[in-house]
């Protein structure tokens, strides 16, 4: 190996040109498709102005992937596909073909390998997620753990369409919310204060952008034993956590205190309603590896009460509509509580200012 | 000698069940004795292992980067590099996918073969910012790996990190689907390829968003999830299949088409004729999609069409959630003059928020700030009624130059009437 005893110069080439990456004919009928129908789960047909037609089998992965296993991915694309594959927004390998016939051997390759093939339409979709134990700096819970816990749980709701209408499953280890919205969201929610290592702060923290992070206003510069840091005011602290990135020696995770809670109705289309952001139905739930049963038995209790009771193209947010959330509550066996009344700014728009109930 | 792996009895449980287990593969690397990742995988598998007992995080960040660029690494040392010393360093980079995420074998080929001599044989795919994250490289290998993804024959190039410009996201789109209202790749890499520097030298507030969808579906969710939303839309009526409408009832039933497409329409701008042909108000619908989504033969988006820009979508801190906020109700996307319309607006506002917003803050939350009418005549644009819900509710308002403002939005009519005109 050469050493170069000056590093290279970086080409700044951006965002790299997909059309030579692209199925042939997705480069050929750019733009022109027509219309597309879903012949069974997991895949979708598409059909061109040109007459030209394309069939997409989608199929699951841990995201998080060894190289054999991408390896593996690119054999079944290279025997079986045409040699190119995508990726969807939430970890799904798609792989594109330009005969019909060459749909059923793929899919029953992806399967034996251990692919499931689904995620299309009303099914419950690959859970998003974020990194969690594995390789976040800030983490309250693991990511991959999660999910696959959880999608070993759905996988014959992802295999098959057979929900109101498609479900969005996602997580996230700590009250960021890298994950974002879903129509059930897995996130952590911090129980106490941050613990604060004062020997570390001073040489560690930047405080005055530590004490303008805070969204309460809870933390201030103080002297503790002599040494500069920070203190929080606990009446206030909301323990929302947002303190501990920039100040790592604020400690917010603990074994015990570190909790999950559980959000639903979150929804990013525009299609029939506006987009709407999840909603706080569950906390206070054990953050319990390997696979958290209690949080899993809360989705899956959610996740049914949805697909026995949603109507056709419903997502979760407009089925809570139609039915009230008296009837989610009563429907999911889950506690109403004073925590589910915002109290943040904006609040009162989430109260109910009429006579209209629910009974 | 082989280094022993780590007993690993919690991780050793997520084996089990039908989803593919990332465990799995994890120890299939930590197996690859004589691989240069393979001591380095059993020690993340320890150190992993560790995490799922103690129910805590081991790693911290740092400083590295590449030569040239100031952001794209993740770096990644780990607290408790005593017990587990191989994986003490397990930096991430970053790295921007071609648009849409298509890939020939080819290229995943090349990434692995590339991140199996440099890195730890780990690689998202892909990272809720839209990046390929290569996960798992020492300091010394950071460099290495990037020369080699970066190199011409393979095209890489480093993502955004940090308080930069951030990769982007963009639906399938015109490459496959229907719905399509704009070129998303062309959208996609003009932006992005344009403030690169942006992102490869952190120098913003805070963080910045692109995200493309080409129809109101928002498959990239970036309303929500970014700073400058670009969405697919139409003006005109949209097409309708009347031949195809009829197959559809015949098929599905008149009960079917008017309990699940008629009745959902949010604004009451469909009929199903006693012919059992459609009925559209054209004036009243929002594009929204639901009953295109139902009748994807019968139904598609009209013929002039372009976008619809939103910006400010954010999750909570510090201010709580926000959407993105309709600041462009339509623009077109045709020429090349248009095009460079919308590279201008996002030069605009990247100047803006550079120079006016706080630390640490996103431009919703300057939105929220400083008004949205203040905002519109920082970047230009003139105040539409598309952009709000309902109008204001308070009387709490000064309205002493009432008549200017007024004359402004008669001027701007007539103006528009003349164009129409001259066409």
């Amino acid at each position: 190996m050469s050493e170069a005893t000056q590093p290279r110069r970086a080409i700044e080439s951006g965002v790299p040109d997909p059309f030579p990456q692209m199925h042939p004919v997705m480069k050929e009928n750019y733009g022109k498709w027509k219309w597309h129908e879903r012949p069974r789960p997991g895949v979708l047909h598409h059909v061109a102005h040109t007459g030209a037609e394309i069939w997409t089998v989608r199929a699951g992965t841990q995201r998080q992937m060894d190289i054999h296993t991408i390896r593996k991915l690119c054999d079944i694309a290279d025997n079986l596909a045409d040699g190119h594959v995508r990726f969807t927004v939430r970890s799904n390998c798609e792989f594109m073909v330009d005969d019909e016939s060459k749909v059923a051997p793929l899919i029953e390759k992806l399967e034996s390998e251990g692919f499931p093939v689904g995620g299309t339409g009303n099914s419950v979709k690959m859970i998003s997620h974020t990194q969690g134990w594995l390789h976040c700096d800030i983490p309250g819970t693991d990511a991959s753990g999660v999910v696959k816990s959880l999608m070993d749980e759905i996988y014959e709701d992802f295999k098959k369409e057979e929900m109101p209408n498609r479900v969005q499953i996602t997580t996230s280890c700590c009250q960021i919310n890298c994950g974002g919205q879903g129509d059930i969201a897995i996130n952590v929610q911090y129980t106490k204060p941050p613990k604060i290592n004062h020997d570390l702060v001073a040489n560690v923290c930047e405080r005055p952008a530590v004490v303008a992070r805070c969204p309460v206003a809870a933390i201030r510069p103080a002297l503790v034993d002599g040494k500069p840091s920070l203190e929080v005011d606990e009446k206030k602290c909301i323990c929302c956590g947002a303190c501990y990135p920039p100040c790592p020696p604020m400690q917010i995770n603990s074994d015990e205190s570190t909790k999950l809670a559980i959000w639903v109705g979150g929804k990013h289309s525009n299609a029939r309603s506006k987009p709407t952001f999840h909603k706080l139905v569950a906390a206070g739930i054990p953050n319990n590896p390997p696979r958290w049963p209690e949080a899993a038995a809360i989705v899956k209790k959610i996740l049914y009460a949805y697909k026995e009771d949603g109507r056709p193209w419903e997502r979760m947010n407009e089925w809570i509509e139609r039915i009230g959330w008296p009837r989610f509550f009563e429907l999911t066996d889950l506690a109403f509580t004073r925590h589910h009344i915002d109290d943040w700014r904006g609040a009162r728009r989430s109260l109910n200012a009429s006579a209209q109930l629910h009974f | 000698m082989t280094k022993k792996k780590h007993d690993t009895p919690l991780l050793d449980e997520l084996e089990s069940g039908p989803w593919p287990s990332f465990v799995s593969g994890l120890k299939r690397l930590a197996d690859d004795d004589g691989k240069p990742y393979a001591d380095m995988m059993k020690d993340l598998l320890g150190q992993l292992e560790h995490s799922y007992e103690t129910r805590l995080g081991y790693w911290k960040g740092g400083t590295v980067s590449v030569f040239g660029y100031g952001g794209g690494v993740i770096p990644r040392f780990s607290e408790v590099a005593k017990d587990y010393p191989a994986s003490k360093e397990f930096h991430t980079l970053r790295v921007m996918p071609p648009a849409g995420m298509h890939y020939s074998t080819d290229l995943l080929r090349k990434m692995c073969d590339i991140w199996e001599e440099h890195g730890s044989g780990l690689i998202a795919l892909h990272g809720q910012s839209g990046d390929i994250m290569f996960q798992g490289a020492t300091t010394e290998n950071v460099q290495k790996a990037f020369d080699a993804l970066n190199a011409p024959e393979i095209g890489l190039d480093m993502g955004g990190a940090g308080p930069a410009l951030r990769t982007s996201i963009s639906c399938v789109g015109h490459a496959r689907c229907e719905h399509s209202c704009f070129d998303e790749v062309r959208a996609h890499r003009s932006i992005l390829n344009e403030f690169l520097g942006e992102m490869h030298r952190p120098a913003l507030p805070y963080k910045f968003k692109f995200k493309f969808s080409g129809c109101a579906n928002d498959c990239s969710n970036a309303i929500h999830r970014s700073d400058f939303a670009v969405i697919g839309t139409w003006r005109d009526d949209m097409n309708v299949d009347q031949e195809e409408v009829k197959a559809y009832v015949g098929r599905n039933g008149r009960k079917q088409v008017i309990d699940e497409i008629i009745a959902m329409c949010p604004t009451r701008a469909l009929s199903l004729n006693d012919d059992d042909t459609l009925d559209v108000d054209n004036k009243s619908c929002v594009r929204c999609m639901h009953c295109i989504n139902a009748m994807t033969k019968a139904l598609s988006p009209g013929e002039d069409r372009g976008i619809t820009i939103l910006m400010g979508g954010k999750r909570s801190l510090k201010i709580g959630d926000q959407m993105g906020t309709v600041i462009v109700p339509f623009m077109k996307l045709d020429t090349d003059e248009d095009w460079e319309k919308l590279t201008e607006l996002a030069e605009t506002v990247i100047d803006f928020f550079a120079e006016n917003a706080l630390e640490h803050e996103r431009v919703g939350e300057t939105i929220d700030r400083i008004g949205l009418a203040n905002f519109l005549d920082a970047v230009g644009v003139e105040v539409d009624p598309n952009m709000i819900n309902h109008p204001r509710t308070s009387s709490y308002v000064r309205t002493d130059d009432w008549d200017d403002q007024a004359r402004k939005w008669f001027d701007r009519k007539a103006a528009k009437e003349a164009a129409e005109a001259a066409e």
